[in-house]
């Protein structure tokens, strides 16, 4: 198999802006979603969750729904199919919440009790809400905080080391001149991505057809063959148009409830999320308490490192939430320490949700750079410098490439840092006080298996078939210009066709992982035709197909520290008299490899940054603590950025040349969320004086810190 | 004898007349996702929260999830499906899919059902909770970013598309005739 370095731009297609091959669909309303392709004799699922927090269900009172006009079947506990959930799948043994109705026990406020199938979708709604089901409560424990005394050091999680220590923290803190010791909070956020989750399945010929809003098919199917012990050649998943993602849409009980339904009623049967049920069903980013230590020499340099990070999990699973990893890359120190801990709550089990771990992880970290910067009278931009290391901090593997100050320096050019005074809350413009921040960012690059196939067709085009997942990153569009490059033609005449299981296996959308790994199966699909096809040969009526399987080269691959790097800049107005915190603009830089599609890579950047607003200063589920469900679990309790609240974003990146990889591609996905909350933090210090260790950053807590400032200043001068 | 709890009522949709029987619990969203096959018009949040189910009524923005559709008779509608000239798109569309204004999709069609509004609106010489002036004959308010990002705001987008969607606003909103101003084109 070849591995050398091709996309460098042959045609030139790779790295020049293109609008989306789909986007027509999108502005006209053609394009189909999963809730939207219509079948004979469909069905309709409804979910009925537990209202209680923890206990069991006692009676599932189904019989006066039954007799209600149009419905079907209502299926629970008493009377489901058996799933099979003792399986290791592709990232590990399945959540519990996916074996729905398989005993009484209820585990948190929203899980699954039963499924009302009925006719229409009113039909099945009204019985749901008409559906009682009664419980035998028990006490049951939501409350996540600092210090919980049941936390513990998880052991053995196969997706993430707990710890990592080198040297002598506390020996170290004690010899540094300067120390900066602090914690930080962020709270539980939620995907939500604009499409709910749907999920259409039928029995087609013998085989399991189930039409899907997923960031992966091949990640679907396997995990539903699995559960209902099938062949996995007779489960196909399609998942055409997806209404976004961000880590939520894998395996989750909607698809479970179709598969149930259809398989006992032998009719297609449709079960779509409803918003609030979102909120309990496919996951979300845990909340953390943090608290990080750095001791440093006076001028900067870091003696000590120590990062720890709570987070919750559910009962019935774990999950980290891995806030700790960004110490990991980012800087070194002579002793350092990262370690992660857990305390099991009866709610949800968190899930990956856009930058899991790095999100939260840096608002804590980049927030406590800039209290050492300030702490050391040093430009923080400096700071970083001082600290970069030479090899990966815990692992002492090289970096494949890391231009982080590449990006600091192009940052800061543009964004006029070198005018900056470092004085915090000197800034003024009626009732504004102004300021600016920065913080860095990073991600992994990683990269998983897929295989592709790509046909020269006798009319001239070229089909690329690759079972990649567009939930929004512009992938058809993106493998367009990468196959056009590889095959050395033009885009126009290629077809990409993703998004079913039937194309066979590859990568799932996720952990910035999925054009990278598509990429290199379709580059190496595309090498193999090319060399098949004689100059001025003829094609014969059925085309001729290469195709192509990385899982041998991937596995090949040098170990190397392998992550996207950026700089975060933002500029804030704090209003004085109410407390709100208004960003005037975002500026992002970032060193992350090739950019294939520079038209759809700045909207994934932004989008990145916009999330990062949104972190800053809006999100937050509230959860209470007598029922143990969320209060408002909806698009007006839970808000996330609106127009209103986003101003001009910009952002651009610096070469990032990566010599030893074949596709040269790092991911982009995630990266523009990390350090934009604790960039925005830090210019709100720089506005006020007043550091915001708890997220998001609430007009009453900016006012409330600003009150308790006035008063410690009174006491000071009284004391004086 | 029960009250009927149906009834067969006609929708005019993008200037054709569909005749339907509904439930009368149906909302026009449903009734045009689930019934009439127009599923252009997307269901984000079912409860007036979200934008997505946008489409215009007698020329007017209104979410469709908040719409009985037997409430819907006789009132003049316009889905995403009604939007483009046969298959020259309109300038709004053309502008979103040049600018990238979006990224998923599927806030898009209530997006650009907004946005037809707001030029609209904007065109009319109605204020907005930004507009400096409200006087009566205080005349059209330029168009700037600001002024666009306040009436776009009932449509989110959970992408982040909102910095090239508002440029693409203010690209259509010129080319339809509107004064722009610090829209950062």
């Amino acid at each position: 198999m070849t591995t050398t370095t091709r996309i460098a731009a042959v045609t030139g297609a790779v790295g020049s802006a293109r609008t989306r091959v789909e986007g027509r669909d999108k502005v006209t309303g053609a394009a189909r979603y999963a809730g939207e392709i219509p079948f004979a004799e469909l069905a309709h699922g409804w979910l009925v969750l537990s209202t209680v927090a923890r206990g069991r269900i006692r009676s599932v009172d189904d019989a006066p729904v039954l007799a209600m006009p149009g419905v079907l079947t209502v299926l629970h506990h008493g009377n489901a199919p058996r799933v099979e959930t003792d399986y290791v799948g592709m990232l590990g043994r399945p959540n519990p919440v996916l074996g729905i109705f398989q005993h009484d026990r209820v585990p948190f406020v929203g899980w699954p009790v039963a499924l009302v199938v009925a006719e229409t979708s009113e039909q099945a709604r009204e019985a749901a809400e008409a559906l009682v089901v009664r419980y035998d409560e028990e006490p049951h424990d939501v409350a996540f905080f600092a210090g919980h005394p049941s936390a513990y050091t998880p052991q053995d999680n196969p997706m993430l080391q707990a710890e990592t220590e080198k040297g002598d923290v506390e020996a170290q803190l004690d010899a540094s001149p300067v120390v900066v010791d602090e914690e930080y909070t962020t709270p539980e956020e939620h995907h939500n991505p604009m499409e709910p989750h749907a999920a259409t399945a039928r029995w087609d010929g013998g085989r399991l057809d189930v039409v899907d809003s997923n960031q992966g098919s091949t990640w679907v199917a396997s995990e539903l063959a699995q559960l209902f012990s099938l062949d996995p050649a007779s489960v196909r998943v399609r998942s055409e148009h997806v209404g976004g993602a961000f880590g939520s849409k894998g395996l989750s009980p909607h698809q479970v409830a179709a598969v149930m339904a259809t398989t006992v009623l032998h009719r297609p049967v449709r079960v779509v999320l409803t918003r609030r049920q979102m909120f309990s069903l496919v996951g979300f980013r845990s909340p953390t308490a943090q608290r990080i230590r750095l001791g440093a020499d006076a001028d900067g340099r870091l003696r000590a490192f120590d990062h720890q990070a709570l987070s919750l999990t559910s009962t019935v699973h774990e999950f980290i939430e891995s806030s700790a990893v960004l110490g990991r890359v980012m800087y070194d120190a002579d002793a350092h320490h990262t370690l992660h801990r857990l305390v099991r709550l009866d709610v949800p089990t968190p899930a990956w949700m856009r930058a899991p771990g790095e999100a939260p992880g840096s608002f804590a970290l980049e927030s406590a750079l800039d209290e050492l910067a300030a702490k050391c009278g040093m430009d923080p931009i400096a700071l970083r410098a001082r600290n970069e290391p030479e090899t990966g901090p815990v692992s002492g593997l090289p970096f494949s490439s890391r231009n982080v100050l590449a990006c600091f320096e192009e940052g800061a050019r543009r964004f006029g840092w070198a005018d900056r005074d470092p004085r915090p809350g000197l800034r003024r413009e009626g009732r504004w006080l102004l300021g600016t921040g920065t913080a860095a960012a990073t991600y992994p690059s990683g990269v998983g298996p897929s295989t592709a196939a790509v046909t020269a067709e006798s009319d001239g085009t070229f089909t690329v078939r690759i079972n990649a997942a567009d939930i929004g990153t512009g992938a058809r569009t993106a493998m367009t210009l990468v196959a056009a490059d590889a095959l050395e033609v033009d885009p126009d005449r290629i077809r990409v066709r993703i998004a079913d299981s039937d194309l066979g296996p590859a990568m799932f959308a996720g952990g910035s992982m999925g054009t990278r790994s598509w990429a290199w199966a379709v580059t190496v699909a595309a090498d193999e035709l090319r060399e098949r096809l004689s100059p001025g040969g003829g094609i014969p009526p059925e085309g001729i197909t290469a195709r192509s399987n990385t899982a041998e080269a991937i596995g090949a691959l040098a170990k190397k520290e392998r992550h996207s790097f950026g700089a975060q800049f933002a500029e804030v107005a704090v209003d004085v008299a109410t407390g709100e915190v208004r960003v005037r603009r975002l500026l992002g830089i970032y060193a992350a490899g090739t950019i294939v599609n520079p038209l759809t890579a700045r909207s994934q950047f932004i989008g990145g940054m916009t999330w990062g607003l949104s972190m800053a200063l809006h999100e937050e589920a509230i959860r209470d603590r007598a029922s143990g469900g969320h209060v408002g679990a909806d698009l007006a309790g839970y808000h996330f950025a609106a127009h209103a609240d986003v101003p001009l974003i910009e952002a651009d990146w610096v070469d990032d040349p990566v010599p030893d990889d074949p596709v040269g591609i790092k991911g982009i996905g995630e990266i523009g969320v990390v350090g934009v909350a604790a960039a925005i933090a830090n210019a709100v210090w720089h506005a006020t004086g007043v550091r915001h260790r708890d997220l998001p950053i609430r007009p009453d807590r900016v006012l409330r810190a600003a009150d308790g400032a006035r008063h410690r200043a009174a006491e000071g001068a009284r004391n004086a | 004898m029960a009250p009927s709890t149906s009834s067969a009522i006609t929708l005019n949709i993008n200037g054709e007349k569909y005749t339907l029987p509904v439930d009368h619990r149906t909302t026009l969203l449903d009734a045009l996702r689930e019934q009439l096959d127009l599923t252009g018009t997307k269901k984000g949040c079912d409860q007036g929260q979200c934008g997505a189910c946008t489409v215009l009524l007698d020329g007017r923005r209104a979410v469709s999830c908040l719409q009985l559709a037997v409430a819907a008779e006789g009132r003049a509608i316009t889905t995403i499906e009604g939007v483009a000239d046969g298959e020259r798109l309109h300038p709004v569309q053309q502008a979103f899919l040049d600018l990238d204004g979006y990224q998923c999709g599927y806030c898009t069609p209530g997006q650009i059902c907004s946005a037809l509004a707001v030029i609209e609106e904007h065109a009319a010489g109605w204020p907005s909770a930004v507009t400096d002036d409200v006087r009566p004959d205080a005349g059209v308010p330029a168009l700037t970013a600001e002024e666009i990002r306040e009436r776009m705001s009932g449509n989110l987008c959970r992408c982040g598309a909102y910095v090239s969607i508002v440029q693409a606003v203010a690209q259509a909103a010129e080319a339809a005739g509107a004064e722009v101003k610090e829209a950062a084109l």
